[in-house]
C-alpha cells in the first residue's frame, strides 16, 4: 500500500508536469482561435487526472499509516500542493484561463518537488498529534493557503504583463527577486538532489548553545561549519567558517547551497534569454484580459480568506485548548497564522475601501504568499516551536 | 436635523452623497462613474467635523487608520516571533541573563525593549483595543446610514444615476410592455427579487451580504471581549500540580472541592517490533524508543464531602475513573484537567542494613520514606537508628555545608545515629548516595545501601474557562458575517424607460465577473443591448 501510494504521487507529478505543457500551448493556440481550444480540453483533463492520482496518493497513505498523511512536513507540504491544485481545478472551472494553469501548475509542481526532499518515511504519531482535529484543522488550514496561493499566481500574471520592462525601476527588480526566489526553491530541489545521488555525507563533533558536544551530519559539502565543529569524515570538504552555537549551521548551508544553485539557474537563463525572466515571459502574458486576472486574484482572496480563518484559526484553537490547555499561546506558528490573517484583512480592507485594484492589489497577492512561505518554510525550520514539523 | 430634500420629493439626511430614494447626484461635478460605496449615504464622519467628539469619531471610522492598526500589529506580532517568548524559556533562569547570554547583545536588546513579553505588553494591549475600537466606529458609522438607504431605496431611478453607473446600456425597444413579463421571468429564474412601478423594474439579490462585513465585525467584537474577561477574577482558573503514583492530591483551583488520586503514570515508546511494519523505517531514523507513543495518568476523580474542617481529613466520594492523555483531557464540571508532563522513576523508598564495618554482620534494616521520613528507627535488641537530618535534594551550599535545594527527593542525603549496645551514645554517619562521612571520627557501624523504590511522577494541567463560550459564539458570528459577506454578493439590476429608450444599469458589490455572465444570458434573445462596464472606457 505504500508503495502503491509512493508510485501515486509519482504519477500525479508527472501528469502535472505534461498538463503545464499542454497550458502553455494553449497560449500559442490563442492565436488561431477558432472553437473550443483543444490544448486547454487536454491540460485541464491531465491536470484533473493528476489530482486524482495525487488524491489516490493521499487515500492510500492514509489507511497504510491508519492517520491522515498531513503529520510530517513532507506530507504537509505535498498536501498543499495537492489543494493548489484543487483549487486551480475549481477556479479553472469559473474563469476557463489557460494562462492560470501556465503559472499555477508549475507552482505547485515545485512545492511537491520543495516537499519531497525531506524525509518520506510514514512516521507514527506523537501523543500530541494523536487527535481527529489533525485532519480536520491542518487539512483545513491548507486548503485555505492554497485557495490565497492562487492569488499570487494571478496577481504574478498581472505584474508580468504590466510592469514596464523598458528600463529598469523598482518595480522590474522586485518582479526579478519574486521569479529567483522560485528559481532558487529549483535550485533547493537540484542541489539537494545531486548530491544524495552522490550520496554525500560528511560528521561533524561540535559544541552546542548548552556547551554539549555532540555530532551532526551534513548532506552536502559544509561551506559554513558547526560552531567549533571537527570534520570527522575523511576526504570531505573542510567549512570555510564556523558558525555561533545558536545557529544551525547544516539548515544555513542548505539555504546557501540553494541560493547558490538558484543564482547559477537564474544566471543561464538570463544568458539564454538576454533579457530578464519577466521581460521574456511578457509575451506569454500579452494577450490576457487584465481586468479578469485581477478578479481571479481577489476572487481567490475572497474564497479563500473564510477557510483560512476556519482551518488555521478556528480548528487551531479549538484543537490547542484540547491538546495544549490553551486556544492560544503565542507559539512562534501561532503568531505567524494570525500574522497571514491580518495581512489579508488589510488586503481586502484596502481593497473594498481603498480602491487598491490592479497592480498594487497584485503586490499584495505576492506579498501574501511570501507570509505563507514564511510560515511553511522558516517558521518550520528556523524558528522552532511547538509545532511538530519543526526540525524534521 | 438639517435635511436635503430631492426633486424627486424624498427628504434625505444632510451630507448625502446619493438620494436615498431614486439615487440622483447631489453634487454639482458628480464622476462620470458614481461612487456607489455605502450607496452614497450621509455617513457622520464624513458630515460632521467640528467638536473633539467629531474628530475622534472621524479618526477612528477612517479605514486608512484601520489598516495602519491591522499593520503595525502584524509587525510587532512578526518582532514578537524573532526569539522565544519568555514564557517559553527554560523556568529555572532569569530572563535578564539568558536573553543575553543564548542572543548576545541582540538578545540582551530584545529583553530590555520588552520584546520578550511582547504580547501581554501595554502597548501591544493598547493596539488591540484600538482596533476593537475602530472597528466599532466603523461599523456604526457605515451601517446605519447603509442601512437607511438601501431600505429606502426606490424603484424608479434617476436618469444621471443610471446613466453613470458602472455597467450600462441603452437600447431602443418596439414594444417595452410586451418585453417586460419576459424580462422579468428571466430575471426571475435568476432568482432576483423584483420591484416594479410604472414598468420601472428593480431587480435585486443577495442584499444581505451587504451585512456580512457588519455580522462579523460583532463577531470579532465580542471575542476580544471574551478575551478581556479572562482578567477578571474567577472566570478562569489554570494551575499546574505534580502527583506521584499513589498519591491523593487536593486539585489546586477547586477550592478543596475536587481531589484526584494518581493510580498510575503510563510512559510508552516506538518500538520497533511492536509497530506495523509501514512504521519501521521512521522508527529506525529516529532510533527504536525514542519516539513517544503515550502520556497517560490513570486517575480517580473525588469530591468532598461535608464542609471544609480545617486540620481534619477530608470526606471523599469518588466521582470517576478516567485515563488522563494527552488530547484527551478530564472534564467535570467545567474543569478539565490536562497531562502536561511527567518524570518517571523518582526515588521513593531507600533501604540501608544497619552493619558492622569489620564484619560486615547485619543488624537489621531500615526503610526510609522519602517523603515523610521517620525520626527513629528501631530494629530490637536494643539497635536504632535516627535520622538527625533529613536533606531530599542534597549539595553543598556555598559554606560547604550540607542543605537541600527543593524538597524533591532527586538525591537524598541523612543524617543517621546508629545506637548500638555496645556504643549507647551512638555514631553519627553523614550518608549520601554513594558516599558516607564519618564526622565525628571513625565507626565501627555503618549504614549500607540496601535497595530503594521508585515512582513516576505526573503534571497536570488544571483549566476552567468561563469565557470560551463567548469566545465561541463570538468565532461562530465572525464566521457567519464572513461566509455572509464573501460568498454572496449583493446584486441590482434596473430597468427604465425614459423618452422612448430603455435604460439598462446594474451594480454588485463585488464580483463583476458573475453579474456580467448572468447580464449576458438575461439579455440573450432579448432586444435589450448587454450593458457595456462603463469603467473599461478609462483605459
Amino acid at each position: 500500500m505504500a508503495q502503491l501510494s509512493s508510485t501515486l504521487l509519482y504519477i500525479a507529478f508527472v501528469l502535472y508536469l505534461v498538463a503545464t505543457f499542454f497550458f502553455g500551448g494553449a497560449i500559442r493556440d490563442k492565436k488561431a482561435k477558432s472553437g473550443p481550444d483543444r490544448w486547454a480540453m487536454i491540460g485541464i483533463a491531465v491536470t484533473i487526472a493528476g489530482f486524482v492520482a495525487q488524491l489516490g496518493y493521499f487515500v492510500t497513505r492514509w489507511i497504510a499509516a491508519g492517520h491522515a498523511p498531513v503529520s510530517n512536513l513532507f506530507e504537509f507540504t505535498t498536501f498543499f500542493g495537492m489543494m493548489l491544485v484543487g483549487a486551480f481545478i475549481v477556479i479553472y472551472f469559473i474563469y476557463k484561463t489557460s494562462l492560470l494553469g501556465l503559472f499555477t501548475l508549475p507552482i505547485a509542481i515545485l512545492v511537491i518537488a520543495y516537499a519531497s526532499m525531506f524525509p518520506r518515511e510514514i512516521s507514527p504519531l506523537i501523543p500530541a498529534l494523536q487527535s481527529d482535529w489533525l485532519h480536520i484543522h491542518v487539512t483545513t488550514a491548507a486548503a485555505g493557503e492554497a485557495i490565497l496561493a492562487v492569488s499570487f499566481a494571478a496577481g504574478l500574471i498581472y505584474l508580468i504583463c504590466v510592469v514596464d520592462q523598458s528600463k529598469a525601476s523598482k518595480r522590474t527588480f522586485w518582479l526579478e527577486v519574486i521569479l529567483f526566489c522560485l528559481i532558487s526553491t529549483l535550485g533547493f530541489v537540484a542541489a539537494t538532489t545531486a548530491f544524495r545521488l552522490a550520496d554525500y555525507e560528511a560528521k561533524f563533533e561540535w559544541i552546542d548553545k548548552n556547551n554539549q558536544q555532540t555530532e551532526m551530519v551534513y548532506h552536502m559539502p559544509a561551506l559554513v561549519g558547526p560552531h567549533e565543529g571537527k570534520l570527522k569524515t575523511e576526504g570531505r570538504m573542510e567549512p570555510l567558517v564556523d558558525m555561533p552555537a545558536i545557529i544551525n549551521a547544516r539548515k544555513l548551508n542548505t539555504v546557501i547551497w540553494s541560493l547558490f544553485a538558484g543564482a547559477i539557474l537564474y544566471g543561464l537563463l538570463r544568458l539564454v534569454l538576454r533579457k530578464r525572466i519577466a521581460a521574456a515571459l511578457q509575451p506569454l502574458v500579452k494577450n490576457i484580459n487584465l481586468d479578469l486576472v485581477d478578479e481571479i486574484s481577489y476572487r481567490s482572496v475572497a474564497i479563500g480568506f473564510p477557510v483560512f480563518t476556519l482551518g488555521a484559526l478556528v480548528f487551531a484553537m479549538i484543537w490547542a485548548q484540547i491538546a495544549w490547555t490553551r486556544f492560544w499561546g503565542w507559539d512562534p506558528k501561532e503568531v505567524w497564522a494570525l500574522i497571514t490573517w491580518l495581512f489579508y484583512a488589510a488586503f481586502l480592507h484596502l481593497r473594498l475601501s481603498k480602491g487598491w485594484h490592479g497592480e498594487r492589489s497584485a503586490w499584495l497577492a505576492v506579498i501574501g504568499f511570501a507570509i505563507i512561505m514564511f510560515n511553511l518554510v522558516a517558521v518550520n525550520l528556523v524558528i522552532a516551536g511547538l509545532h511538530s514539523y519543526a526540525g524534521s | 436635523m438639517e435635511h436635503v430634500k430631492c426633486e424627486c420629493g424624498h427628504v434625505n439626511p444632510i451630507g448625502t452623497v446619493l438620494c436615498e430614494s431614486c439615487g440622483k447626484p447631489f453634487e454639482e461635478n458628480a464622476p462620470a462613474l458614481l461612487d456607489m460605496r455605502y450607496e452614497g449615504s450621509a455617513r457622520r464622519s464624513q458630515t460632521y467635523n467640528k467638536t473633539i467628539i467629531d474628530k475622534v469619531w472621524n479618526f477612528f471610522s477612517s479605514v486608512k487608520v484601520g489598516v495602519w492598526l491591522i499593520v503595525i500589529t502584524l509587525i510587532a506580532s512578526a518582532i514578537g516571533t524573532i526569539y522565544p517568548q519568555e514564557m517559553y524559556i527554560p523556568p529555572t533562569v532569569t530572563p535578564a541573563e539568558y536573553y543575553e547570554e543564548q542572543y548576545g547583545w541582540l538578545g540582551k536588546w530584545y529583553y530590555q525593549l520588552g520584546f520578550h513579553d511582547l504580547y501581554g505588553s501595554w502597548w501591544y494591549m493598547l493596539l488591540i483595543a484600538l482596533i476593537g475600537v475602530s472597528l466599532v466606529i466603523c461599523s456604526l458609522d457605515r451601517v446605519v446610514p447603509l442601512y437607511r438607504a438601501l431600505k429606502k431605496q426606490g424603484v424608479t431611478r434617476n436618469e444621471q444615476f443610471l446613466r453613470r453607473q458602472r455597467l450600462f446600456s441603452s437600447s431602443h425597444v418596439d414594444n417595452y410592455e410586451a418585453l417586460l413579463p419576459q424580462i422579468k421571468e428571466k430575471l426571475a429564474k435568476h432568482r432576483y427579487h423584483i420591484r416594479e412601478e410604472n414598468g420601472n423594474i428593480l431587480a435585486e439579490k443577495g442584499r444581505f451580504s451587504r451585512w456580512g462585513p457588519y455580522v462579523n465585525h460583532i463577531g470579532l467584537i465580542i471575542f476580544l471581549i471574551g478575551a478581556m474577561l479572562r482578567f477578571v477574577p474567577g472566570m478562569y482558573v489554570d494551575e499546574v500540580f505534580w502527583i506521584r503514583e499513589g498519591e491523593t492530591k487536593e486539585i489546586p483551583g477547586t477550592n478543596g472541592k475536587y481531589f484526584l488520586k494518581n493510580e498510575k503514570f503510563i510512559f510508552q515508546v516506538y518500538e520497533k517490533e511492536k509497530e506495523k511494519k509501514v512504521f519501521q523505517e521512521a522508527i529506525d531514523r529516529v532510533g527504536s524508543g525514542m519516539m513517544a507513543k503515550n502520556y497517560q495518568t490513570n486517575a480517580v476523580l473525588y469530591e468532598r464531602v461535608g464542609p471544609i474542617i480545617p486540620g481534619e481529613k477530608p470526606k471523599l466520594k469518588k466521582v470517576k475513573s478516567f485515563s488522563i492523555r494527552v488530547n484527551e483531557p478530564l472534564k467535570h464540571d467545567h474543569y478539565a484537567l490536562y497531562q502536561v508532563d511527567f518524570k518517571l522513576n523518582e526515588l521513593s523508598k531507600m533501604s540501608f542494613h544497619l552493619i558492622d564495618k569489620q564484619t560486615n554482620k547485619q543488624f537489621g534494616t531500615i526503610t526510609v520514606d522519602l517523603l515523610q521520613p521517620k525520626d527513629e528507627y528501631d530494629l530490637g535488641n536494643g539497635y536504632r537508628v535516627q535520622l538527625l537530618s533529613y536533606f531530599p535534594d542534597f549539595y553543598f551550599d556555598e559554606e560547604g555545608n550540607p542543605a537541600t535545594k527543593s524538597k524533591v527527593p532527586n538525591n537524598p542525603a541523612f543524617v543517621f545515629k546508629m545506637i548500638t549496645p555496645d556504643r549507647p551514645d551512638g555514631e553519627v554517619s553523614f550518608t549520601a548516595i554513594r558516599q558516607t562521612i564519618e564526622p565525628l571520627g571513625d565507626n565501627k557501624y555503618k549504614m549500607a545501601f540496601a535497595g530503594m523504590e521508585t515512582r513516576n511522577v505526573s503534571a497536570l494541567t488544571v483549566r476552567r474557562d468561563f469565557t470560551l463560550w463567548i469566545l465561541g459564539l463570538g468565532g461562530a458570528i465572525f464566521m457567519i458575517g464572513l461566509i455572509q459577506g464573501m460568498y454572496w454578493n449583493h446584486r441590482r439590476i434596473w430597468i427604465q424607460r425614459i423618452n422612448g429608450e430603455v435604460l439598462v444599469a446594474a451594480h454588485t458589490n463585488k464580483n463583476w465577473f458573475g453579474l456580467k455572465k448572468e447580464l449576458a444570458k438575461i439579455c440573450e434573445g432579448t432586444p435589450l443591448v448587454m450593458p457595456v462596464d462603463q469603467a473599461d472606457k478609462g483605459r
